[in-house]
């Protein structure tokens, strides 16, 4: 069904050749250096389109401005939700040459081999990289937890031809870890009028039709699990890669929690979640960093609530497909560690996420932005989202405190399980209930 | 001479043959072989493989999605047809000046002026919780809870459905009643039928083709849907399409190629069987 494009066909050999000795040849003549790589292509460069899919959340017009107007050649962006990217990756690898995948997606289309690994010597900032996607531990040296797809599990690989990731690090990266946050439970303190602490209050009765849930079923049954844990239900041996029987009894609970009226709603894009909070239909669900800020910028109140049993976490990443060669394959290196310098880190600071490479993003950021965002002090000034407008008055603190706190504190990952197709038959079940 | 007249009505209806071939023939057929692949969500093995059936025929939840989704599509086809008659009748029957008649009609489609979406969003403000509905009751005194039942249930899904579809019931109906000769309705007034015969026994016979032809349209739109029930039901409802499109965003294009299967052949009993009480070919050569 796939086609692989190989440098190793006499064609392929022979354009690089020609393109390998056009690029010698300017390089010879120019040599200035820009933004730390040597744009030593300027000449040629600038007549490549680099098209970058990835989700919304990460795709963002003003970062590929930003970045065209510092590289010197175009940054073109499609957005695509995680499943799109994932189908043109594995489907069309031709149609894009920069994905943005989510680790749990690398996971499930590495085996494609419609992407090239990632030499890390070519990644400046490679060592600046938290040491969570590095090493799989958090700041403080602390194993990070493994259960779903922690990222550093997917974050090596062998090589062009190997399907399999590697457990130890290796020179070559599967992707380059860009954002990531922690995920929680959004709540209305307005109308649920008291201290929430635990995921179990998702399926708390006391809510009954004023809850929702995530109906992107990896996630939505983590969210889920989350709540059945918390509530002592069930213990489960990796919430991230459960087996048959806790997929029967995970939807099995869920399904008496749908007849009897638990859900409002099952929502399954940013702005649904949006509008069910703002409407008062829903008072708490499974919610997104920005959703929240959405909320809040509407005047209402609205809280991404930290909760005693610790965080979702997931992270996204940069993937260079395999097609890519030549003066284009510079290109996106380029690309890649303009990304990493810190205007982009700051940019998405501003919207509630956290950068790989903290250090450049902490650069860029001002001393008040980076208290607010990374450390979790309240916030000296009015805190503005990379638009100027006002998402903080001064004095208040971001939900759930620093870095170290959330990021630190996260329980499972987003992940796509062994028994993915029987979970999503099982979720269809309990959606069709 | 003759072979060669034998040959022009093939000629005749090559273009469209074409383009049903193209168009129809060559995508149903591909969604047909599709179907018994194998495929784990990233790969996909062709071969004959029977396991995506087999899963279809041993899962609770396609006998309970299709239970679903044909109660909608009978709720729908119900409340579709009354109204769509009865504006119809009135349209037809009622109204004698012709300009009225056109300026009445017209007046019935513009609502369709704008995407269906809108049409459907447009209804999330109005019945919600805090909506123009529940706060006006309230203000009224009529109820003091608001009504959940309004947004995100089956009766919001319903009401959507018939909002949208309704004038695909009148179009036809109205066609149909617009063909019957005045001079008929009073024979039949003359020969002593009161106004309830005349409905039964001389109107709904005669707009039958029009009744039929709108109940394909309003059928055939809620069985293929998945939007309606998703926005409308706030995700608590699931249709057939809407189980398919969960497996295709998942890449699991087999499954789905075999759930399409079974719809197609669903909807085809549906369509054969109102074809069955209505021959409208005939009654469109008539």
């Amino acid at each position: 069904m796939k086609q692989r494009p190989t440098g190793a066909s006499p064609k392929g050999v022979s354009r690089r050749t020609v393109l390998k000795g056009a690029a010698a040849t300017t390089a010879a003549s120019l040599g200035s250096g820009v933004i730390g790589t040597p744009m030593i292509w300027a000449n040629t460069l600038k007549d490549v389109t680099i098209t970058q899919v990835g989700p919304s959340f990460s795709v963002i017009p003003d970062i590929a401005e930003q970045a065209s107007k510092d590289l010197g050649f175009k940054v073109e962006q499609q957005t695509a939700g995680t499943d799109a990217v994932m189908s043109r990756v594995a489907r069309q690898p031709e149609t894009l040459d920069i994905a943005d995948l989510e680790f749990w997606a690398v996971q499930r289309v590495w085996r494609t081999l419609n992407l090239q690994p990632i030499d890390i010597n070519r990644i400046g900032s490679w060592d600046k990289i938290i040491p969570l996607f590095r090493e799989g531990k958090n700041n403080d040296g602390s194993e990070a937890s493994r259960q779903g797809t922690l990222p550093h599990e997917v974050q090596y690989v062998l090589g062009a031809e190997d399907k399999e990731f590697s457990a130890t690090p290796t020179e070559l990266a599967s992707i380059v870890p860009t954002i990531y946050n922690a995920d929680t439970l959004g709540i209305r303190p307005d109308l649920v009028g008291r201290q929430i602490d635990s995921w179990a209050e998702l399926l708390n009765p006391e809510f009954a039709g004023k809850s929702a849930l995530l109906n992107i079923p990896q996630i939505g049954i983590m969210d889920a699990a989350m709540a059945i844990e918390a509530r002592g239900d069930l213990t489960y041996g990796d919430k991230g890669n459960m087996t048959r029987e806790e997929i029967d009894k995970t939807i099995e609970i869920l399904i008496d929690a749908k007849r009897a009226g638990q859900f409002r709603a099952f929502w399954s894009t940013f702005d649904e979640s949006v509008n069910l909070m703002a409407a008062g239909e829903v008072v708490i669900q499974s919610m997104w960093s920005p959703a929240v800020t959405v909320v809040r910028s509407r005047g209402i109140d609205c809280t991404y609530q930290p909760l005693k049993e610790g965080y979702r976490g997931w992270g996204v990443g940069m993937g260079l497909m395999g097609h890519l060669e030549g003066i284009r394959l510079e290109a996106a290196y380029e690309y890649l560690n303009w990304y990493l310098s810190g205007w982009q880190g700051a940019f998405i600071a501003r919207t509630g996420y956290y950068s790989s490479v903290p250090e450049t993003a902490l650069a860029t950021l001002s001393a008040e932005e980076g208290d607010y965002w990374y450390h979790g002090k309240p916030a000296a000034q009015d805190i503005l989202d990379p638009y100027g407008s006002v998402q903080e008055t001064a004095g208040r603190a971001r939900d759930g405190g620093s870095f170290d706190d959330r990021i630190g504190n996260i329980n499972c990952w987003n992940t796509v399980m062994d028994e993915d197709r029987y979970m999503i038959r099982r979720w269809n079940e309990f959606i069709s209930a | 001479m003759t072979p060669f007249r034998s040959f022009i009505p093939y000629l005749q209806v090559a273009p469209l043959a074409l383009i049903m071939i193209l168009l129809v023939g060559i995508p149903v057929l591909t969604v047909l072989v599709t179907s018994f692949w194998s495929s784990d969500g990233i790969d996909i093995y062709p071969g004959f493989y029977l396991e995506n059936y087999v899963e279809i025929f041993t899962s609770p939840v396609t006998i309970r999605l299709f239970m679903t989704t044909i109660k909608f599509a009978l709720l729908t086809l119900i409340f579709t047809l009354l109204i769509g008659f009865t504006c119809s009748y009135f349209l037809v029957f009622h109204i004698q000046n012709l300009q009225t008649k056109i300026a009445l009609f017209l007046l019935c489609t513009i609502p369709f002026w704008t995407s269906n979406i809108i049409r459907m969003v447009s209804w999330v403000p109005f019945l919600g919780r805090e909506g123009v509905f529940n706060s006006a009751m309230m203000g009224l005194g009529v109820i003091d809870q608001p009504l959940d039942i309004l947004l995100f249930s089956d009766f919001a899904v319903v009401l959507t459905y018939v909002h949208l579809f309704t004038l695909f019931m009148i179009v036809p109906i109205f066609n149909s009643m617009s063909k019957i000769n005045p001079t008929v309705l009073e024979a039949a007034r003359d020969a002593g039928a009161s106004a309830l015969d005349i409905l039964l026994y001389v109107i709904i016979p005669l707009t039958r083709t029009g009744i039929a032809l709108g109940a394909i349209f309003v059928v055939t739109l809620v069985m293929g849907d998945f939007f309606v029930v998703k926005i409308m039901s706030g995700g608590q409802s699931a249709s057939v399409v809407s189980a398919m499109k969960n497996d295709i965003d998942q890449m699991y294009y087999a499954q789905a190629s075999a759930q399409a299967v079974l719809l197609i052949i669903v909807v085809l009993i549906m369509i054969s069987a109102i074809l069955r009480v209505v021959d409208i070919r005939a009654e469109l050569a008539r």
